[in-house]
């Protein structure tokens, strides 16, 4: 097969910084060429701050692995510049299809809001995905931005010597040695990083195993998520499907417990299965099998030292909800620009336990809902499924029994209530937009909302003046002003007049008021930078 | 509230058709119909804390039997 997934991206080139002498010292090294350490080396590449990605292997993922992305970081991607390719290339959906037993329960519509650019969810094979922000990277570099790309550079050694991280790579031509300021670990579950600095990563192990394929078929199934529980062709287990661009789709048995992988993974077995499931005479091709098992569990601190932990290498949770990759994206939203301000000597190194803080007030979130997901799906006990299947069975005919049924709570952003770095809050304000919210989309009347925000600190008027530009600290805060549309009226204004709304770089809200004031607009970006 | 004072309309009925209901099920019939009587009572309620309040006195007889 010809497939992406099988061409060396960014294969190995010798590096000047592999010449005899003295380490180089880099400002900012990723290790893990995944989704996320991607998107974190494009946000600070494109923002000027030098970054350099080792990565083990030269190429993307092999087979679809994370397929559904949704909203939050599709508005991130769209701040980094690869979101639309990407919607483009999706298959987008908002239908879900719940079965229980031979029937369908009930369906549900996740009502995309009409006044947001992007859709509620695509699904894109994680290889397409990183294939995308490869062509990023190699965008940024024709621009002369300061990134590179390190294929089959492993690094296996490291130490945080206080003021620097020393790193040994090995490469196809021996090993070298680096040095960088700042370290942000994306190396993914099974994290070397993790691993060699000794940390911790504390949690609860499921034990259902998980069979999941690729096939490529032509079929009329729409663009849904359909979701079995208990159906004839997998007794007693569940099943997923979902479609996925170039007609392959994603189809999830649970297999139970104590199974012999080797058997399972025979493609004879794979053809029976989805024989059973798609009917005996069905014709499609199979392109990617793996039996999977999970954990949801994270790093007691996201930050040690001068090493920062982002996406699975800091958290894991189950795929019910999709908040893997998702959650990972938002991860190095949060992190970059407390990272610039601190590279720049605009704000503190503890600015960045704020990172930690922050993520894993999120991560949390996701492994609850992860965990309740898996739960559901998965009974442990005899009664927890009597009480499962009742819920299955009393959905069909009455409504209030259908949230309770969870095939996995799909992954939406947190709000970072409690953060240290929110301001103050006017509560007759729309409560979606509250300090630590992430921004609603909305139309402006001149374009999308989140179009035009992100990468600084900005103060939105709504109705109110603001003024162009405030300098605190050597920071810069755009201001810019809007006229109340409808959509503007609902997520900002509420009942009031007018608003302004002081904006964090990653489209989070700090504070907001019902009118400027120089004074309350300082104490907040110093309370948002960690210096209150 | 949790209302734990007699508050049936009609007591000894009630207790009857609670039985009746089950007449003939098997074991994992009967459960499955209380799993699905309660969850339809416990949605009637809807309030959280009546509802914690109600599963904290259920499982205290647990404890006590």
């Amino acid at each position: 097969m010809g497939k992406i997934f099988n061409t060396p991206l960014y294969p190995y080139q010798r590096s000047e910084d592999q010449d005899p002498g003295p380490a180089t010292r880099h400002k900012v090294i990723i290790i893990g060429a995944g989704p996320v350490g991607l998107a974190a080396a494009i946000d600070l590449a494109q923002q000027d701050i030098p970054v350099l990605v080792l990565d083990d292997n030269d190429r993307v993922s092999f087979g679809s692995r994370a397929i559904c992305f949704a909203k939050r970081p599709l508005e991130i991607l769209d701040r980094l510049g690869c979101g639309e390719p990407m919607v483009a290339r999706g298959v987008a959906w908002d239908t879900g299809r719940v079965f229980f037993d031979k029937d369908e329960a009930y369906s549900f519509n996740l009502l995309p809001e009409t006044d947001h650019k992007n859709p509620a969810f695509i699904n894109l094979q994680q290889y397409t995905f990183e294939e995308k922000l490869v062509e990023r990277v190699r965008a940024l570099q024709e621009q002369g931005k300061p990134i590179e790309l390190r294929g089959k550079n492993k690094v296996t050694a490291l130490a945080d010597n206080g003021g620097h991280v020393r790193l040994e790579v090995d490469t196809p031509e021996g090993s070298y040695l680096l040095e960088t300021d700042w370290l942000i670990a994306c190396d993914g579950a099974t994290s070397p990083t993790r691993r060699m600095l000794g940390h911790d990563f504390e949690g609860r192990v499921f034990e259902d195993n998980f069979l999941i394929v690729d096939v490529i078929m032509q079929a009329d199934f729409p663009a849904e998520r359909w979701f079995w529980f208990d159906p004839p062709f997998n007794r007693g287990q569940s099943a997923l499907l979902h479609k996925q661009p170039d007609n392959v789709w994603r189809i999830d048995f649970q297999i139970g417990q104590d199974i012999d992988r080797e058997a399972e993974l025979e493609p004879e077995n794979i053809h029976r299965r989805l024989r059973a499931m798609l009917g005996k005479d069905a014709e499609f091709e199979l392109e990617w099998a793996s039996i999977y098992t999970f954990q949801c569990r994270r790093m007691e601190r996201f930050r040690y030292g001068r090493t920062l932990f982002a996406g699975d290498a800091a958290h894991q949770v189950s795929p019910f909800g999709a908040r893997g990759a998702n959650s990972g994206l938002q991860d190095t939203d949060n992190l970059v620009w407390k990272l610039k301000l601190v590279i720049e000597g605009k704000a503190g190194e503890d600015l960045l336990d704020t990172y930690s803080d922050e993520r894993i007030y999120g991560a949390d979130e996701n492994i609850l809902n992860s965990t309740r997901s898996t739960d559901f799906i998965t009974p442990k006990t005899e009664i927890s499924r009597i009480f499962r299947d009742a819920v299955l069975t009393l959905a069909k005919e009455h409504e209030f029994a259908r949230p309770l049924v969870n095939s996995g709570r799909l992954s939406v952003p947190c709000t970072y209530d409690d953060s240290k770095l929110n301001g103050p809050d006017m509560e007759q304000l729309p409560r979606a937009t509250r300090p630590g919210a992430p921004l609603k989309d909305a139309d402006t009347g001149t374009g999308w909302l989140l179009d035009q925000t992100g990468n600084d600190f900005q103060l939105l008027g709504i109705n109110a003046d603001v003024p162009e530009t405030l300098e605190v600290g050597g920071i810069t805060i755009k201001g810019f002003q809007l006229s109340p549309t409808e959509s503007l009226k609902t997520c900002y204004l509420g009942d009031a007049r007018a608003a302004v709304y002081l904006i964090r770089p990653d489209q989070h809200v700090v504070a907001r008021w019902l009118a400027y004031s120089k004074s309350a607009t300082i104490a907040a970006l110093r309370q948002a930078t960690g210096k209150a | 509230m949790l209302i734990t004072k007699p508050n049936f309309d009609h007591t000894d009925d009630f207790y009857a058709a609670l039985i009746k209901a089950h007449d003939g099920l098997s074991k994992a019939q009967s459960d499955a119909l209380n799993a699905r009587l309660l969850l339809i009572l416990s949605n009637h309620i809807g309030d959280q804390s009546v509802l914690d309040t109600a599963l904290k006195a259920a499982s205290s007889e647990k404890e006590l039997s």
